[in-house]
């Protein structure tokens, strides 16, 4: 897990400092001229060697670290210093901070509606395998992980704001500050995002719930004339929800890292969207740090749902 | 694809479990795949747009379309918005015209059908491979090999695949033009390719390592290593033909993924430029006009769910075609 993480630093350290031809010449954009070109290689350390780059990083991580210390202004960088933006004149780790709660109301709203949906309707086609509804059901699945979130957000916007005029154009707003303009904006994405993953579930709990409801101990219990209501969400949900709570975790930390697309046609100041706007803008400190804290989320998650297992499934423990 | 639906029809027979008259797994396969109406018709939906997308300069010439000339009397002087009805449809430009330039939609999407085909196609069959091969040697060497190629597996699917392949678009296409490949378009398409297999294999190959730890301790493999078989041919002639079944699985579902992932990528700005379009970059223009003309956002967002939606209904099919849960023949 630590090593994973350390490896994790070194990979996205690599990718970003050693593949680019010359990640100073990133920095300077149109009609550079060389003077700025070696000030600002200086500035961001990239005329060390590397070794020693990724050293100044890692110490960063942990320390903080001090850029173009030798100049007039120097840059200061608390710990933990993700980087430091020159485009934008702000640490990496103060602009993710402030974009970071409009990416986690979304991520939230969504998975609680995508699991009460998916799941619930996931057991609803399970239990009338093969009729009509559960074939309506599969249907919509089909149609839900098929269409790409971008054409169904636009196609969103189109009807419900600018035809029907029923939300306001999305704007977002703290929770805290306006409520009722927080739910408006929210509610489209929300619903959106829903959507595409609820499809996925759907499928899931459907053909998990299938699998376990042939299980013999399903037989017994219904022979032990246990009410239906409890042989399915007690012995049968149960022993079904191990995969859906892997795919729900890896999903929300990676919704966490931010809904790239669903951001930017919402227009939802997110993480997501500054990515996107980082990669416009070659702004490559913000990029590195956004990749970093985004693997980071799933690496934790992978560790929480592996955990998560033995509360669920009492037939995985831990050894002790 | 296509190649993929040949494997199946002309692929290494496999040994199957038999029954009166023996019949191997493809014939099997292809007979209840034949039954499936609804995946027939999607099969051949899925050959008429390969066809459609080689044969896009002949069709346009046809129709005396094409999607790189501009077209100004089509658009109105002042604004250059277009000139008729649903985005200027008209019996010259049979799906419209584009804002601004009045260049033909239609030739525009045969031409984008073109490069997303070719963009999944090709990331799909490199995935199949980079992900088969791995798999294997994962699952039959064990110990340390395995260990290694499941590490870096870990650390591959670490990373946010929308987000990283958006985050070394810049970086890796500059390397990619200094590697000697002509600058725009050829290299972005072929960064495209190479980021969805680099970072699609893992999930194949981990399927595939499962399978292959089970079908290493079955006897035919003990008796090719008592007979001095090389480690080659154990790996790619005695196991890998007994793993067609979830590989083409993998493969029919993942290639509508990467038209997905394709799209969404230009639609963001990462794909290829202008002139050249794919469906992502249209529906990316369009977010500015579409609330003028709906057209735009329609009409290429209905063949890109069309497309994905008949992929996904072939991935089906095959995959329940190859289940040996599901009823006999």
């Amino acid at each position: 897990m630590v090593i994973l993480l350390l490896l994790l630093t070194l990979v996205v350290f690599i990718l970003f400092s050693l593949l680019p031809a010359d990640p100073a010449r990133l920095t300077c954009g149109k009609g550079c001229t060389p003077a700025v070109l070696e000030a600002n290689r200086h500035k961001l350390g990239l005329d060390l060697p590397v070794i020693q780059q990724y050293w100044e990083f890692m110490k960063g991580l942990f320390v903080g670290r001090i850029y173009a210390a030798d100049s007039p202004d120097p840059v200061v960088c608390n710990a933990p210093c993700l980087g430091y933006s020159f485009k934008r004149g702000e640490e990496v780790l103060v602009l993710i901070k402030d974009r970071l709660p409009a990416t986690i109301w979304l991520a939230l709203g969504a998975f609680i509606l995508w699991l009460a949906a998916g799941i619930s309707v996931g057991v609803y086609a399970a239990l009338r395998r093969g009729r009509w509804q559960d074939k309506t059901v599969m249907g919509i699945s089909l149609a839900g992980y098929s269409l790409p979130s971008f054409f169904l957000g636009l196609m969103a916007i189109f009807f419900i704001v600018i035809r029907l005029q029923l939300l306001p154009y999305p704007s977002y707003v703290s929770p805290f500050e306006n409520p009722i303009q927080f739910f408006q904006t929210m509610l489209l994405p929300w619903i959106v995002l829903a959507i595409l993953y609820a499809a996925f579930y759907m499928r899931l709990t459907r053909n998990q719930m299938l699998e376990v409801l042939g299980e013999d101990y399903i037989r017994t219990a219904r022979a032990k004339g246990l009410p239906e209501r409890i042989v399915i969400r007690k012995h049968a949900l149960r022993a079904g929800l191990t995969p859906i709570v892997t795919a729900a975790g890896l999903d929300l930390a990676g919704l966490l890292g931010g809904a790239i697309i669903t951001e930017s046609i919402f227009s939802l100041p997110g993480l997501g969207s500054l990515a996107v706007n980082s990669v416009n803008d070659a702004d490559l400190p913000v990029i590195v740090g956004i990749t970093l804290v985004t693997a980071t989320f799933i690496i934790v998650a992978n560790l929480i749902v592996d955990l998560l297992y033995a509360v669920i499934d009492p037939r995985v423990r831990l050894v002790s | 694809m296509l190649a993929l639906e040949l494997a199946v029809a002309d692929g290494p027979a496999t040994p199957v479990a038999n029954e009166v008259a023996s019949r191997s797994l493809r014939q099997i396969v292809w007979a209840r795949l034949r039954r499936d109406k609804l995946a027939m018709i999607c099969l051949l939906t899925l050959i008429f747009l390969y066809l459609l997308a080689i044969f896009a300069p002949l069709i346009c010439d046809l129709l005396g379309v094409d999607p790189y000339s501009f077209d100004k009397e089509s658009i109105s002087d002042s604004g250059g918005g277009p000139v008729g009805p649903w985005g200027g449809i008209s019996t010259e430009h049979p799906l419209g015209v584009e804002w601004g330039t009045g260049r033909d939609i239609f030739a525009q999407l045969l031409y984008g059908l073109r490069i997303s085909l070719l963009i999944a196609t090709t990331a799909t069959i490199l995935t199949v491979c980079f992900g088969t091969v791995l798999g294997i040697v994962s699952g039959y060497a064990r110990g340390k090999t395995d260990a290694v190629i499941g590490r870096i597996m870990d650390l591959i699917l670490a990373f946010p695949f929308l987000l990283i392949i958006l985050a070394l678009s810049g970086v890796l296409t500059q390397r990619l033009t200094q590697l000697g490949v002509p600058d725009g378009n050829p290299s972005r398409i072929l960064y495209l390719i190479i980021v969805l297999s680099i970072f699609g294999w893992p999930y194949l190959a981990r399927i595939v390592r499962g399978q292959v730890l089970s079908v290493r301790e079955r006897e035919f493999v003990e008796s090719s290593v008592a007979m001095g078989a090389s480690r080659f041919r154990i790996l790619f002639k005695e196991i890998l033909p007994n793993l067609w079944a979830p590989i083409l699985v993998y493969a029919t579902l993942t290639l509508p993924t990467y038209i997905g992932t394709e799209a969404a990528l230009s639609f963001l700005g990462v794909g290829v430029l202008p002139p050249d379009t794919s469906f992502g970059g249209m529906l990316g223009n369009s977010v500015s006009y579409f609330s003028v003309v709906p057209s735009y956002l329609f009409i290429p967002g209905t063949v890109l769910v069309v497309l994905v939606v008949t992929f996904n209904l072939v991935g089906d099919a095959v995959r329940d075609a190859l289940d040996p849960r599901a009823g006999r023949v």
